[in-house]
């Protein structure tokens, strides 16, 4: 085959464990012409705040934005389901010269009237802040108004990478926390952060936290209600999950209202078990809270461990390749597939910095190669070189695998399925097994053996 | 576990007023609520993926090309690589040149491609990159290097459908060339926005009418491939780049779309340049739209109309006979494209179905006027161009629909009204095979009929408490 040739200056984004000393570039702007499976700033912010189900998103810009981001993820709501509409300025030629200030302001008062949100969030996409619109005063003029906070998120696309998005959404997120009374909240509560509900995740990890006797205040964003947000200052602990979108809320929360945070994971078996012990381990003057942690834990290992046993013995010695938006994401996956007794031989990130780079190295066998925003040209030179069984990754990494002859799994948030928690980990195994098991592959090009 | 699908959908929770009142002009501007149209972009990346070896290549935002990859992919299930110049904050100040050129050569080193085609995003617009300049620039001690056709595509003005044939009209004003003398070799067939399936059939009329066709552009292997050995950059297939620049020397070029035909077009421009002649025919979908195509076909070449598709047309109007009490008198919901949705309108007026409500995103003023000229009594239709889903919502509600035709994005709705919903066009990101929906020619009008028909029977079936085996 012609050699997959790698540009000379994404050379530095790529390490070979074990070949060199490590040292990575990470944490800077894609290289032009380079086809990024990353998004943007706008993107970040997007994804961040989509889940509050009854505020207003509305995009201030031309359509494209709107239409691409309408109803895409599976962040579920138990009630109000207005994050699931699509709303945009759709600035046409005539307001990129005069301005989309007045379109801006009838669409936010239209919108506000029809939908009684209890919110709204505007994000500025690319040309807003070309054409100078002041949105900031909109939002306050309509926020008056209409008795609502009207947030302004500050999201042009170009202002940086995907991660400037979410410190954007956390920003604007701050501005309601602190605006409800938290009489009622308890001295052992939480508050979820960085955990979206997709297929319904959030309402897994809240049920644990019930059942251990810890009070969760909100979960930011699945799930998400502006009230529950408002009154978040209220709990103890903020415990982080996603750490790379909503880590900024937590400091700011720490700064502002004396909350500690950590960090966590629901993927998978150990990663779930240690973020319950870690805030079990916050409430020391409750000891029950540990004790019933215990309980759940060996009760829920207990209940998935023979069907996992079931799947690990058709996955043994499988060869992995991740690729996914945050590195902490692929720290859990990196455990969970050795869980079910599978080797990484690729792992990346979208977003990751020098820190998680040189953990996943740590984690990371020899051989394996680490990858920061890389392209489906890179992508695939290694799946094909280190010969992968299964690809992890999102809607735009799927077709790479599935052309070589390589299994699949979504771990981003188009799928419907909950891969957190316990029973997360036994979707996750049964997804797993399902694609990589499944008998396509032998009429596949690269596996053909017949 | 709490189920999301037991919930009201946001669509059931939206108070319904009239979509009617959406009209335009300043002091009624309303917002677009999920929106019936994509940017602009997207379109132009979607028709450069049918030239040959071909790169897309956005000059702005990173987002812009992730989004419209993501799209496509969702739809085509192919991988789609689209560059972009990836806009930092310095050139959104000071000019996309330097990325725009760093990124040519990227591209160029990474993907080796016989042409590059580059559309403008709103960013680059807005701050007024001069990209022909740039790509002046650019040329200089790299004349032996692949075309870059250049489109302006800012996503404020108009759709994705009038970005896609922009590109092509684009791609072929730089690259055909006028000959001396008008030469008559095959014929020039821009096709617009249709299936990878469908192109493959216009491939196979051509063949049996003994012409060669050149199809501008051919998404038919790109966007519908298979299974590969290695990572292909740019899959086989798309209109070779000689044979767009031959296609000056064409005997005569056909363009399909009613409203197309009113505008500025690629089939037009190498008319005026270089004397190709342009038939502009309807989208070939149902009997007669299909009539005119191979009566075109048959003028042009000489050849009679093949037998095979004079036993398609025979087939398909038995089946017609033989389904026309399941679909005679239904009332439809119509949405998407604007040609596409007069094509469909004109399938569905042969077979008594009443076309209630034909909406569109795009604004092009000719929708009633073009779709008058294929359905028997137009009073009968609701017509609304720059139409969101929001606004279908509201009217469909209105209007009493049996069903639904268009892209999966109306599922929604009509699942909340709890109607059938057959999809057609694009995107069709909630199901396999959206690629493989053939809607052309006799053979496109008998997979619709039968999907169509097939639809409102197991709605009368599963509604219907008797549990009948037998319809």
């Amino acid at each position: 085959m012609s050699q997959i040739e790698v540009l000379k200056d994404r050379k530095s984004q790529i390490h070979l464990k074990g070949s060199e000393p490590f040292e990575m570039t990470c944490d800077r702007h894609s290289l032009s012409g380079s086809v990024s499976q990353r998004a943007c700033v706008f993107c970040g912010s997007r994804v961040v705040l989509y889940p509050i189900a009854d505020a207003l998103h509305l995009v201030h810009g031309p359509i494209g934005c709107a239409a691409y981001t309408w109803d895409i993820r599976g962040a579920l709501s138990s009630g109000p389901e207005l994050h699931r509409m699509s709303f945009s300025t759709d600035l046409q030629e005539t307001d990129v010269i005069y301005g989309g200030e007045k379109r801006l302001y009838a669409a936010l008062t239209q919108l506000i009237d029809q939908y009684q949100p209890k919110a709204a969030f505007i994000y500025a996409t690319c040309i807003v802040g070309i054409i100078g619109d002041d949105v900031a005063a909109v939002c306050s003029r309509v926020s008056r108004e209409k008795g609502i906070p009207v947030l302004p998120v500050h999201s042009e696309g170009f202002k940086g990478t995907k991660k400037d998005g979410y410190r954007a959404a956390c920003d604007a997120m701050f501005k309601l926390v602190g605006r409800e009374d938290t009489a009622d909240v308890s001295p052992f509560s939480i508050n979820i952060l960085g955990e979206f509900n997709i297929g319904g995740e959030a309402w897994i990890i809240r049920k644990y936290y019930e059942k251990m006797g810890v009070q969760v205040v909100s979960v930011m964003t699945g799930d998400g209600r502006v009230g529950e947000i408002g009154r978040s200052h209220g709990a103890a602990l903020n415990v982080v999950q996603c750490s790379g979108a909503m880590t900024s809320l937590a400091e700011m929360m720490q700064k502002e209202y004396g909350i500690p945070f950590i960090r966590v994971s629901y993927f998978g078996l150990e990663d779930t078990a240690k973020a319950l012990y870690d805030v079990a381990r916050r409430f020391p003057d409750n000891p029950e809270i540990l004790t019933r942690t215990m309980d759940l834990v060996k009760n829920e290992i207990r209940a998935i461990e023979p069907d996992l046993k079931e799947y690990r013995k058709d996955l043994e010695g499988k060869r992995a390749a991740i690729y996914v938006g945050g590195a902490f994401k692929a720290f859990s996956l990196i455990r969970a597939l050795k869980t079910l007794g599978m080797e990484v031989v690729l792992a990346g990130s979208q977003t990751g910095t020098d820190e998680d780079y040189r953990i996943l190295e740590q984690m990371c066998d020899e051989g394996t190669v680490i990858l920061d925003d890389a392209n489906p040209v890179e992508l695939s030179k290694y799946v094909i070189e280190k010969d992968a069984d299964l690809f992890i990754g999102g809607v735009k990494e799927r077709p790479i695998a599935y052309k070589l002859g390589v299994g699949f799994c979504d771990h981003n948030h188009e799928r419907k399925i909950p891969l957190a928690g316990f029973i997360g980990m036994y979707n996750f195994a049964k997804e797993v097994h399902s694609t990589v098991t499944s008998p396509v592959w032998k009429f596949a090009h690269r596996r053909r053996r017949v | 576990m709490k189920r999301a699908d037991a919930k009201t959908t946001a669509a059931a929770a939206a108070p319904v007023t009239k979509g009617k009142e959406k009209k335009k002009g300043k002091e009624n501007y309303r917002p677009t609520r999920n929106a019936c149209k994509l940017c602009a972009p997207l379109g132009a990346a979607l028709a450069f993926k049918g030239f040959s070896k071909t790169i897309p290549f956005l000059h702005g935002s990173q987002g812009c090309a992730t989004y419209i990859r993501r799209y496509l992919i969702s739809h085509y299930r192919e991988p789609v690589d689209i560059a972009a110049s990836n806009f930092s904050e310095e050139a959104a100040i000071f000019g996309g040149q330097k990325s725009l050129l760093l990124g040519l050569e990227n591209v160029c080193r990474q993907y080796r491609p016989e042409m590059i085609g580059l559309a403008t995003t709103c960013l680059s617009e807005t701050i007024g990159d001069n990209v022909p300049m740039f790509l002046k620039e650019y040329r200089k001690g790299r004349e032996d290097g692949p075309p870059v056709v250049h489109v302006s595509t800012p996503s404020y003005r108009g759709t994705h459908a009038e970005g896609f044939h922009e590109a092509v009209r684009a791609v072929v004003e730089s690259l055909a060339t006028a000959p001396e003398t008008p030469s008559r070799e095959g014929i020039n067939l821009f096709p617009g926005m249709v299936s990878p399936a469908d192109i493959r059939h216009l491939k196979e009329i051509f063949k049996d009418f003994e012409t060669e066709v050149t199809i501008l552009p051919d998404i038919s292997e790109t966007l519908d491939g298979h299974l590969w050995s290695e990572y292909i950059r740019m899959p086989e297939g798309g209109t070779p780049i000689q044979k767009i620049r031959g296609s000056g020397r064409a005997r005569a070029s056909i363009e399909f779309g009613r409203v197309l035909s009113g505008q500025k077009s690629a089939g037009k421009s190498l008319e005026e340049r270089a004397r190709v002649q342009c038939f502009s025919l309807g989208l070939p979908i149902g009997v007669s739209e299909s009539d005119r195509l191979f009566q075109t076909l048959s003028e042009l070449t000489g050849h009679r109309v093949p037998e095979r598709y004079n036993a398609q047309r025979e087939r398909l109007l038995d089946a017609y006979v033989d389904g026309h009490k399941y679909v005679s008198g239904a009332r439809a919901i119509l949405y998407g494209e604007e040609d596409l949705v007069i094509g469909l309108a004109a399938f569905l007026s042969e077979i008594g179905i009443t076309p209630v409500l034909c909406a569109s995103g795009s604004k092009s003023g000719l929708l009633k006027e073009k779709l008058s000229q294929v359905t028997p009594d137009i009073s009968k239709i609701q017509v609304e161009e720059g139409a969101d889903f929001s606004d279908i919502e509201e009217i469909a509600a209105q209007s009493a629909p049996d069903i639904f035709i268009g892209s999966s994005k109306g599922y929604r709705i009509a699942r909340a009204l709890n109607l059938p919903l057959v999809r057609a066009g694009f995107p069709i990101h909630d199901r396999i095979g959206g690629p493989r929906i053939i809607h052309l020619g006799y053979q496109g009008a008998q997979a619709l009929f039968d999907r169509i028909a097939n639809a409102l029977i197991e709605k009368r079936q599963s509604d219907s408490k008797v549990g009948y085996g037998y319809m």
